[in-house]
């Protein structure tokens, strides 16, 4: 089975319109929207839910005020500043607080204990007898993001497994962090979107450096390319003098706004010139994880 | 008066928002712009910053006397993260776990586990000009959070100036919380299609849940934001500027340009962003 990410060092790069084309051009596949922060693949599929899982990220430190003698000492041995002493009462910032155990060995009381806390939920939908996907959706103000990622990745693993499919598409979280690295870790191949703007060359650079730190094999797919051809040069010129891949360009195409509105891949859009681009880089994908 | 901006997602335009509201405000205001999206800060491309100081990042990460440890594996029980275990022959730590919370040196009862800083990122401050003040952290590839990195940004929030604007990460997570912990005004940047309306939502349900008042900027406006502005009058929260989808403002932000520069029409109307969340933060 091969696993193949699409990332992009930002989001708003075109990584959602890229992974629905290939998500549409893929026959059979298992879907994997790693985007747990804003899950938008499914919107484009329509997925029928089929299963639903909770997902329990972090713990949370939780203080009985009963038993607590206001001595703050776990005030003290906090390093996340997630204890506060307000109104003559040290209270938890459940936000703040990583769950790392320090003020619950710390308390003279034993006033102070770990709960586990519902940080969100993930969902197996079923698009039609070729597609599956797996996406889900993280509670506001969650930290465990790459955990929920490695979640859905191990079910859509699983999915394609059960029913014999050859690859997992992975829809990768935006940025450099642990959601990010979480979507890349063990993928065959990893595409990597970006847009010629001077933001999007700087942010080019630092998932390169991300993807080559994780040893992942991956190329460049530079989105709406013609927006900006200066910038997409000084692209083009990093990616030859680091000896990086272009997979290819996919011209801006007014078409992606209207088949952001229907809900609808731009692959699927015949007289679409940003599609046409897809499918030669869809091919070319293909080549590689053969 | 401090105010973060946020989008439920990347790539709807916060940036553009931060980088024009720094630039018109600053021509009345002392104004001190940090870029919290320590994954991928972009605001300093858009300035000429004038870097004044750097700092290091640190997190604490234990390092274990291998002839002082017993083996007891009390440092591994009570890390959470998984970062500690002990072999019969050695204790080990898994660095890029750790949270450096100090636990497993709390617990030891032989005293063999010492702690030493590792740099996580790091912070940049410096001016843009004598009223734009401008900070910036980075995260270092393939370290986990940046939450400790915003948290010490913060730390050089100017109480002086008269605006400080926070340009948050994307997304809903403990980073963006970080990035709203202790303001008094969100920015909400989201663009008119279905996408932006389910990002936007999440991003709404955040603010709500910490008590924070909130206005929208609707980017990449195509004349059609019913979308949005049904949302906004069902959930009452005021609509403060749409940004038109604008090749000519789309090219200057390729270019590294601020675009109320360029246009200065525009200035007015970020001013007037300002002037309603006075009126609206008591």
């Amino acid at each position: 089975m091969k696993q193949l990410a699409i990332v992009s060092g930002k989001g708003g790069t075109g990584k959602t319109t890229l992974s629905s084309s290939f998500g549409a051009l893929l026959s059979p596949v298992v879907l994997a929207d790693c985007d747990v922060d804003a899950a938008n693949l499914n919107l484009m599929f329509n997925g029928k839910l089929e299963e639903k899982y909770d997902y329990y990220g972090g713990k949370k430190a939780i203080i009985d005020q009963d038993k607590c003698d206001k001595c703050g000492i776990c005030k003290k041995v906090c390093r996340f500043e997630a204890i506060n002493f307000e109104n003559n009462i040290y209270e938890v910032d459940p936000y703040a607080c990583e769950g790392c155990n320090a003020c619950v060995i710390a308390c003279p009381q034993n006033a102070i204990s770990l709960e586990t806390a519902l940080s969100g939920e993930y969902y197996y939908s079923v698009i039609d007898e070729q597609k599956e996907i797996v996406h889900a959706n993280l509670n506001p103000g969650e930290e465990t993001s790459g955990g929920l990622v490695a979640e859905v990745r191990k079910l859509a693993l699983k999915k394609a497994e059960e029913k014999g499919k050859d690859i997992v598409l992975i829809d990768g979280a935006p940025g450099i962090g642990c959601p990010a690295t979480s979507s890349i870790t063990a993928t065959n191949y990893v595409i990597i979107v970006t847009e010629p703007t001077s933001s999007g060359l700087h942010d080019l650079k630092r998932i390169v450096e991300t993807v080559r730190h994780f040893r992942r094999e991956f190329g460049v797919v530079i989105n709406k390319y013609d927006l900006n051809p200066d910038v997409s040069k000084q692209i083009e010129n990093y990616c030859l003098s680091d000896n990086i891949e272009i997979l290819g360009k996919i011209p801006f195409d007014e078409l992606v706004e209207k088949s952001n509105l229907e809900m609808k891949p731009i692959v699927l859009y015949e007289n679409s010139i940003a599609g046409k681009a897809i499918k030669e880089i869809f091919e070319k994908v293909m080549e590689k994880l053969k | 008066m401090k105010i973060t901006i946020l989008s439920g997602k990347g790539g709807t335009g916060k940036t553009t928002v931060s980088t024009n509201l720094a630039y018109t405000l600053s021509k009345k205001y002392k104004v001190q712009l940090l870029d919290t999206d320590v994954e991928e800060p972009n605001d300093h491309l858009f300035f000429n910053v004038n870097v004044e100081k750097e700092e290091s990042v640190d997190i604490l990460l234990p390092v274990v006397d291998n002839d002082a440890c017993i083996r007891c594996g009390e440092c591994a029980k009570a890390c959470q993260f998984g970062a500690i275990t002990s072999f019969p022959n050695a204790t080990v730590v898994f660095k890029n776990l750790c949270h450096g919370c100090g636990a497993c040196s709390m617990v030891c009862p032989v005293n063999a586990i010492t702690e030493v800083p590792k740099s996580i990122g790091k912070i940049v401050l410096g001016k843009i000009n004598d009223n734009l003040k401008f900070g910036m952290g980075l995260l270092n590839i393939g370290e986990p959070s940046g939450v400790r990195i915003i948290r010490q940004l913060k730390k050089h929030i100017d109480e002086n100036v008269d605006v400080v604007l926070i340009d948050s990460q994307p997304g809903t997570s403990c980073p963006v919380v970080e990035s709203l912990r202790n303001i008094d005004f969100a920015i909400l940047v989201t663009e008119p299609t279905t996408f932006g309306l389910h990002d936007l939502s999440l991003a709404v349900d955040l603010v709500k849940e910490m008590e924070i008042p909130a206005g929208i900027v609707i980017n990449r406006d195509t004349g059609n934001t019913n979308l949005i502005d049904e949302y906004a009058k069902k959930e009452n929260i005021p609509i403060l500027l749409k940004i038109p989808f604008d090749r000519k403002i789309a090219k200057l932000y390729s270019e590294g340009k601020i675009f109320s520069e360029y246009l200065p029409e525009w200035e007015e109307k970020f001013a007037n962003v300002f002037d309603t969340i006075k009126g609206m933060v008591k």
